[in-house]
């Protein structure tokens, strides 16, 4: 384009066009059903019934949301769902906690066959084992009870807390702890002061994300609550109206299911994929 | 080492013995100090809750499938009785069995090789863009990633809905195509396209965002070296980035197979809550024996059949993350 650049750079720079061409599509791509949500919630409900739709948005209204407040009880299934969420996160950081510290900071005979069991477990389909569970709560006398679900839950996000954990446990230098313990720290009060100090981001994004996990989860909600316990996945799942499927109010519900996961989801999502693939590539 | 040792505090070994071998590849001073007992002590809480509801319903499950379970046991009128192997004679001798396993092997297949495809071109493709293209699509990909997957239904289901979707009113644009009305439900195969598409565009971000940190980590100068050993950019691909991020792309693969089989709420909600026949995978299909036939035994069977069928690519994986856990 302009005289001075020589013709090898220019030569990239349209090939660097090409590809950010390429790349706005894949933005596009990706983000059309997220727009289109957000655009649907947001229009007037008549014209999301539009035979032609227009793809930019066609005004602003609120009355899809208040639509779908009305359709069905939302307050009840969301905060049971909180209710759910916020005991697993809270059970199992704890319990993740002991467990990934004894796997990342104690050699013991056994530890490779936990190491084991607990990734295997997280390799289990849960669809499948949603029968016997169901079973086993019934017998327990769990059916129709948010305990019930709390317990089943904390087996989902376990396995995987207690493995993300331990990654972020062993990036701590063994030196830190010991050097407090030769400054007369006992071993409890070395991890108090030091360890967990340096673990606390680590401790927040995989709550974070277990509790993400614990929200999502439908099947289980959907087979173990009654409907009229019914959590937020499952609100929105059965949204349908006498008059058939309105579209506008459940993109609004939607909209109003996802916007806080989805902020959520991006405050701890470069935490934990670093916490993942951590030395998967070292060779 | 029994399995019993990872359930059974009680066997622990006396604190008194040198460390284990082998269990630390290189004994860099991992510390006894505590005793052994310490560790079991703060392993006890997860390992109970894991038995509880994981390893009972396991055992449970591998029971059940030997039994005859349905309504009259399931409220006690009837103790379950054995029936050895009738619930697998059964269904593995039902022609619509064997036509949900060919099916549920097609979809996850495409679903993992889309994914993986994909998410490739598009980790390599943020190589070559500029900066704010990057950041864009890395904006979209984390939030549809960070969708939850009902809502990431329910929007397909809109996208895709026959007579306002705005998908069949954008194809319609295009000169000579008129697909308004065109219900993409009313056929299996197609239904299950979309439902792939809607599994495929919520699985590519993770793969995407995985495969680029690890590109991150391919070390230039061998890509150069191959370069000017006269290697193509294909070659440079095939003979170098791949190779170095092979670790990544097993546990990748295997994860996507394992999550891909395990397909449930996007059929099911698309569905209504009644998958036809036609749609059903082995997950929805086990569901349908269980809670809509009350036949639980049945179910079961199905479901331990798809957890067998899994086994091999769950030990790829195991290999995979053990291989990793012990680079520490």
């Amino acid at each position: 384009m302009s005289g001075m650049s020589t013709l090898a750079p220019q030569g990239r720079r349209t090939s660097r066009l090409g590809w950010n061409l390429l790349g706005l599509l894949v933005f596009v791509t990706a983000g059309f059903p997220v727009y289109w949500m957000l655009n649907t919630a947001f229009k007037p409900a008549k014209d999301a019934i539009d035979p032609d739709p227009s793809l930019l948005p066609t005004g602003l209204t609120l009355s899809n949301f208040s639509r779908a407040l009305d359709i069905a009880d939302f307050w009840g299934p969301v905060s049971r769902s909180l209710i759910v969420s916020l005991s697993v996160v809270a059970i199992g950081i704890v319990v993740g906690m002991l467990a990934a510290l004894a796997i990342s900071r104690f050699a013991f005979r056994g530890r490779k066959i936990v190491i084991v069991g607990i990734l295997a477990v997280q390799m289990v389909p849960l669809v499948a084992m949603i029968i016997p569970v169901f079973l086993l709560l019934n017998d327990l006398k769990q059916y129709d009870k948010l305990t019930g679900l709390i317990i089943t839950y904390l087996t989902f996000i376990l396995p995987f807390t207690v493995w993300t954990l331990r990654g972020f446990i062993v990036n701590i230098p063994r030196e830190l702890e010991e050097a407090a313990m030769v400054d007369g720290c006992s071993r409890t009060a070395a991890f108090i002061r030091v360890v967990f100090p340096l673990l606390a981001p680590g401790m927040v994004a995989t709550s974070v994300y277990g509790f993400i996990q614990a929200w999502n989860e439908y099947l289980y909600a959907l087979m173990l609550l009654s409907q009229e316990h019914q959590t937020a996945t499952v609100w929105l799942g059965n949204f349908t109206t006498k008059h058939g499927t309105e579209y506008a109010p459940m993109m609004a519900g939607a909209t109003m299911m996802a916007v806080p996961i989805v902020a959520l989801f991006l405050l701890v999502q470069r935490k934990m994929a670093a916490g993942l693939t951590a030395g998967a590539v070292k060779g | 080492m029994s399995a019993a040792d990872t359930t059974t505090p009680a066997k622990v070994p006396p604190p008194r013995q040198a460390p284990p071998p082998g269990v630390p590849e290189r004994p860099r001073g991992k510390r006894t100090s505590g005793g052994s007992a310490t560790p079991w002590l703060l392993l006890a809480p997860c390992l109970v809750v894991l038995a509880l509801v994981m390893g009972y319903p396991l055992v449970r499950l591998v029971t059940l499938s030997f039994q005859k379970f349905g309504q009259s046991q399931l409220w006690g009128f009837q103790p379950p009785e054995s029936v050895g192997f009738d619930n697998f004679s059964k269904v593995l001798g039902d022609g619509e069995f064997w036509q949900v396993v060919l099916r549920t092997v097609i979809f996850a297949a495409g679903s993992v090789i889309f994914t993986m495809v994909l998410g490739m071109l598009v980790a390599l493709l943020l190589q070559r863009v500029s900066g704010w293209v990057k950041t864009l699509v890395n904006i979209a990909l984390v939030a549809s990633w960070g969708m939850p997957v009902i809502v990431a239904t329910t929007v397909f289901k809109w996208l895709f809905d026959a007579d306002y979707g705005i998908l069949n009113a954008l194809i319609s644009k295009l000169p000579g195509v008129d697909l308004i009305g065109h219900n993409w439900f009313a056929s299996g195969p197609e239904g299950l396209a979309v439902i792939m598409l809607l599994v495929v565009w919520g699985a590519v971000p993770f793969v995407v965002i995985t495969l680029s940190a690890g590109l991150t980590q391919v070390p230039q100068e061998l890509e150069e070296a191959a370069r000017l050993d006269g290697a193509g950019a294909w070659g440079v691909f095939r003979y170098v980035t791949l190779p170095i991020l092979k670790p990544i792309i097993v546990m990748l693969t295997t994860l996507s197979v394992i999550w891909d089989m395990g397909v449930f709420p996007q059929v099911f909600v698309m569905r209504g809550g009644h998958p036809e026949a036609e749609f059903q995978l082995l997950t929805t299909y086990s569901y349908d024996r269980a809670f809509v036939v009350n036949d639980y035994a049945q179910g079961s069977a199905i479901a331990l059949i798809t957890v067998v069928l899994l086994l091999g690519v769950v030990a790829v994986y195991m290999r995979q993350m053990l291989k990793i856990g012990e680079v520490e």
